[in-house]
């Protein structure tokens, strides 16, 4: 048993209505109890999606528990069929189902439906929504080609050094971060590479566009916590290699590009980047003041690692924490927090989180819907880069993280809780004036939403046993707010390392030059 | 315990034959109603004993993550719990201290029966009564069901407060006493409380209170005003404590809540001119309220998808006093002696439908196309998309709408999607 009072993840088969809800023509019949229906407004809600998701739940009750819920999901599967005829059904226990035993697979396989029926064993008490979504993924995508690879074999048309050549994006689906923004995104990029889209997969897709997968000549593993698995098999099964590179961020898109380019056997010119905004404006003179930006980040693997990457080389910020809640991804975290000479903090323990965040002290949040919680109560300025998300992260526009567009947009996203550049030398120039105090949000934030209230003395818990001398508390106010939290809880640490009971103005400026970059 | 069907033909007249569905349900299950509990019992913790759905589900339906640290929180079970590796009291135990050691100014810990703790027949009353053994004098123990296969959304707190009914004290004196029972926002209560005193009903208790620790008690000297239709269990609870049920319609609307005052009043033997004075000013204020609305409303079709019992008494409400037109109302399933005051109220011609089979449901509402259909989050934007316009239930959980002063409020909830259908210039619904 384990203690959660907030989750980054829902439970497996989640997952497994992401990808149905992602695809057409696929429907979903899902043993469940009735509370179990509530995953559709996750869709319906904060997707605004136009459309129930495509799953049919048995929603039996206590009254069925016996012999019959075994029936009552035959009945339901024989419902579903008839009222969506879908062209493949997908088949899942929920985590109460999957006590029962009723083995709604093997069931399936004995109704006799003219479509094939794909039966998932979901783990639900092991696991989680990625793995599900990956896991569906891979058994959908297995169960079509697996059938027609019988059938007939791929044409060997390698031979013409001219022709087109194409590839797979695979992983995007529903309630994904930005999926629908960065498909469109990548393939504008690869368009204008003169590489072909094949297939999408699984948003957007049906089943006949799940069959002509083997046709590219690569997989691009967009989203790996739902592809990877998937693009694994295809390329022990097909030959086709996978393109690992996930473009967000400016160096990530040219690398992807280079990545394609050598897996490919093309040319591909460095003008495809040569729009992107990022670059010039983060060397701007305006941006000196993101140097060295405390950051912390944490999201899902792919995300938290490709973000960490852009923070520290692409907006010159320091980041000063790296973690993620994908366990899947955990080898790959760490070993990108070692390079960073960080401790990865692999967690799904948002408490845990929360923790960290308050004792790093940083300057901005890159990370989910939950932290972006915990950096509002922290009074520290935040950006979402991951799922878990909530509504306001399904934006009207076209806002993409990936790819060149994904790159300027980013720029703008993370700036924009920090205190602006020269926003900053005013209010230190103006500190004493009225309206310019220490309390005075950023112009473009309303009350508590930025990074500049991160500071507050009251927020910083004094260490125990040091004690601020008078003259050097003055002292300490006198240091612009914004940075004063950070001189106090360097002083105090510096004090209490050496066993100093009490700070005087000495003791202040000595720390100062100890901690100064 | 379960939502089973009571025979109808005894007490319904001809208006109220429901047609009974067995299908696909779209309810939450009753560890939903946590959500407006923990926030109004405020030194509780509701701990679910579950799996990570239920954890998501009300994080879900709460809106996502909203507050701080909540008072509420699931005992994630995993395979080691189920394949009998770790015995699961012991982990209950070991959950609960951690709970405690992160908040030690709790009184009661709510655990909380879910689907997969059910049907593993994990014994939640008797992992009660060894905790409050174990934390005598600190912290009591309550265990009630909130799980899917027993209990549909509102459901969760009848089972809560019909399980905290056997803890409330006896009472063993002779002054008469009214409990209010249902949870309803603090601002209603309030106001409740003020016309209660000014009809001279002297003892008046609600259940729940902010307090777990502030437990009203019951006795022979008790009457039970329910102030949600969805306590059945709770109150033959209460009666077995030896309380006598006031039956009245629900105090929603004008007309609802008058009828309720009303029958409290009466029962107290407040002479006709009292009441009239206590009553007609809060009556003119609601009538004048709904008056405004009435014009936007009336004539205007609904439809009702079944979701938290207050269908019928809604259903009652925007015929009778908002000239509304219902063609079809769901409700999850029907309590007959609850809703025995409401039943004579309803109008005819309206197809009451008992269950729920979704997808033929939904077919419906498409061929009828009313002008405003009460159904679940799920399932709003769906039919927005396809024309329809739509108002979603959970709000009318969350938001005060009980009592003369919220009666305006109420039928704003249900106006709004129409006016903002005549403000909107952005292409047309239907």
């Amino acid at each position: 048993m384990e203690l959660t009072l907030w989750t980054y993840e829902g439970p497996p088969h989640v997952g497994a209505i992401r990808v149905a809800a992602s695809m057409r023509g696929v429907h979903l019949v899902l043993h469940a109890p009735q509370g179990d229906t509530y995953a559709d407004l996750l869709f319906t809600m904060i997707e605004r999606d136009g459309k129930r998701p495509p799953v049919t739940y048995t929603t039996f009750q206590a009254r069925d528990l016996g012999a019959s819920t075994a029936e009552k999901f035959l009945n339901t599967l024989q419902a579903a069929y008839d009222h969506h005829k879908p062209s493949l059904l997908l088949v899942a226990d929920s985590c109460t189902a999957e006590l029962l035993q009723d083995q709604p697979g093997t069931l399936a396989e004995t109704a006799g439906l003219p479509v094939p029926v794909v039966p998932l064993e979901m783990a639900a008490y092991s696991r989680k929504e990625n793995w599900g979504a990956s896991e569906t993924f891979y058994h959908l995508v297995r169960a079509v080609l697996s059938a027609q690879r019988n059938a007939e074999e791929k044409p060997a048309d390698q031979g013409s050094s001219n022709r087109r050549r194409t590839v797979n994006l695979l992983g995007p689906t529903k309630l994904g971060f930005r999926c629908r923004d960065d498909i469109q995104e990548i393939q504008r990029l690869l368009q204008s590479v003169g590489i072909g889209v094949n297939v999408v997969a699984p948003l957007g897709a049906d089943i006949n566009d799940i069959s002509r997968i083997p046709e590219a000549d690569a997989n691009v593993c967009l989203y790996p916590e739902v592809a990877l698995t998937t693009c694994t098999w295809l390329e022990r099964n097909f030959g086709q290699p996978v393109i690992r590179t996930v473009p967000l961020g400016f160096g990530a898109t040219q690398d992807f590009l280079s990545e394609l380019a050598g897996v490919l056997q093309v040319d591909i010119s460095a003008e495809a980047v040569a729009d992107c905004r990022l670059p010039w404006y983060s060397r701007s003179v305006d941006s000196t003041y993101l140097t060295g930006k405390r950051v912390f980040v944490f999201g899902d693997g792919m995300h938290a690692m490709t973000c960490a990457r852009v923070a520290q080389q692409e907006m010159g910020f320091e980041v000063v924490g790296l973690g993620t809640y994908s366990r899947e991804m955990a080898r790959e975290v760490r070993g990108m927090a070692k390079e960073l000479g960080l401790e990865a903090l692999i967690t799904d323990d948002h408490m845990v989180v929360e923790q960290a965040v308050s004792e790093l002290r940083p300057e901005l949040v890159l990370g989910t819907q939950m932290e972006r919680h915990i950096a509002k109560r922290l009074g520290i300025g935040c950006a979402v880069i991951s799922t878990p998300a909530h509504v306001q992260d399904y934006p009207a526009r076209f806002s993409p993280q990936m790819g060149v567009e994904g790159a300027n947009v980013l720029f703008d996203t993370w700036v924009h809780p920090l205190i602006m550049g020269l926003e900053e030398h005013l209010l230190h120039m103006f500190r004493d004036d009225f309206e310019f105090n220490d309390h005075a949000a950023p112009s473009h934030l309303s009350h508590g939403e930025g990074t500049l209230m991160a500071v507050e003395e009251s927020n910083v818990v004094a260490l125990a046993g040091v004690r601020w001398e008078d003259g050097a508390e003055k002292e300490l106010k006198k240091i612009p707010f914004f940075v004063r939290g950070k001189a106090k809880r360097n002083t105090e640490r510096y004090a209490e390392e050496r066993g100093l009971t009490a700070i005087d103005i000495e003791t202040l400026y000595e720390a100062k030059a100890h901690y100064s970059r | 315990m379960t939502a089973d069907v009571i025979a109808v033909s005894e007490v319904t007249p001809e208006r109220f034959q429901p047609v009974q569905e067995r299908g696909q349900r779209a309810v939450f299950c009753g560890l939903t109603s946590i959500i407006w509990l923990h926030r109004k019992i405020q030194d509780a913790f509701f701990l679910v004993v579950g799996s990570r759905t239920c954890a998501h589900l009300i994080q879900s339906a709460a809106g996502v993550m909203i507050f701080a640290e909540p008072r509420f929180g699931t005992a994630v079970l995993g395979d080691r719990d189920l394949a009998g590796m770790a015995d699961c009291h012991d982990e209950l135990d070991r959950v609960v201290a951690q709970v405690l050691s992160r908040r030690p100014e709790l009184k009661s810990i709510f655990l909380v029966g879910s689907c997969p703790s059910e049907v593993i027949k994990l014994d939640l009353d008797n992992a009660a009564g060894r905790l409050s053994r174990e934390y005598e004098g600190q912290v009591r123990f309550v265990s009630f069901s909130g799980s899917g296969i027993e209990t549909t959304f509102t459901q969760g707190e009848d089972n809560c407060l019909a399980s905290l009914a056997s803890d409330l004290p006896a009472d063993t004196t002779s002054e008469e006493r009214l409990l209010v029972v249902g949870t309803v926002p603090d601002i209603v209560e309030d106001q409740f409380r003020r016309l209660f005193s000014q009809l001279g009903i002297g003892h008046v208790d609600f259940f729940p209170g902010s307090q777990s620790t502030d437990l009203p008690a019951v006795g022979k000297n008790t009457k039970l005003l329910l102030a949600q239709p969805f306590l059945g269990e709770t109150l033959r609870a209460l009666e077995s404590r030896g309380a006598t049920l006031l039956p009245a319609p629900f105090p929603l609307g004008a007309e609802g809540s008058e009828a309720w005052f009303r029958t409290a009043a009466n029962a107290y033997g407040v002479a006709e001119e009292k009441q009239a004075a206590v009553l007609q000013p809060p009556l003119q204020r609601a009538k004048a309220a709904l008056g405004k609305y009435r014009s936007e409303l009336s004539g205007k079709s609904f439809s009702m998808l079944p979701d938290s019992q207050l269908e019928i008494p809604l259903a009652r409400f925007l015929a009778r006093e908002c000239g509304m037109t219902p063609k079809e109302v769901g409700t999850p399933y029907f309590d007959a002696r609850v809703m025995a005051e409401e039943v004579p109220l309803l109008p005819s011609g309206v197809d009451w439908v008992e269950g729920q089979d979704l997808d033929p449901a939904l077919d419906r509402v498409r061929a009828t196309r009313p002008d405003l259909t009460v159904c679940g989050l799920g399932i709003a934007n769906p039919l927005e998309a396809e024309g329809l316009r739509t108002k979603w239930s959970i709000e009318l959980l969350f938001t005060p709408i009980q009592g003369f002063e919220q009666a305006g409020d109420l039928a704003e909830l249900f106006a709004r999607p129409l006016r903002r259908e005549r403000a909107l210039e952005v292409g047309s619904w239907s």
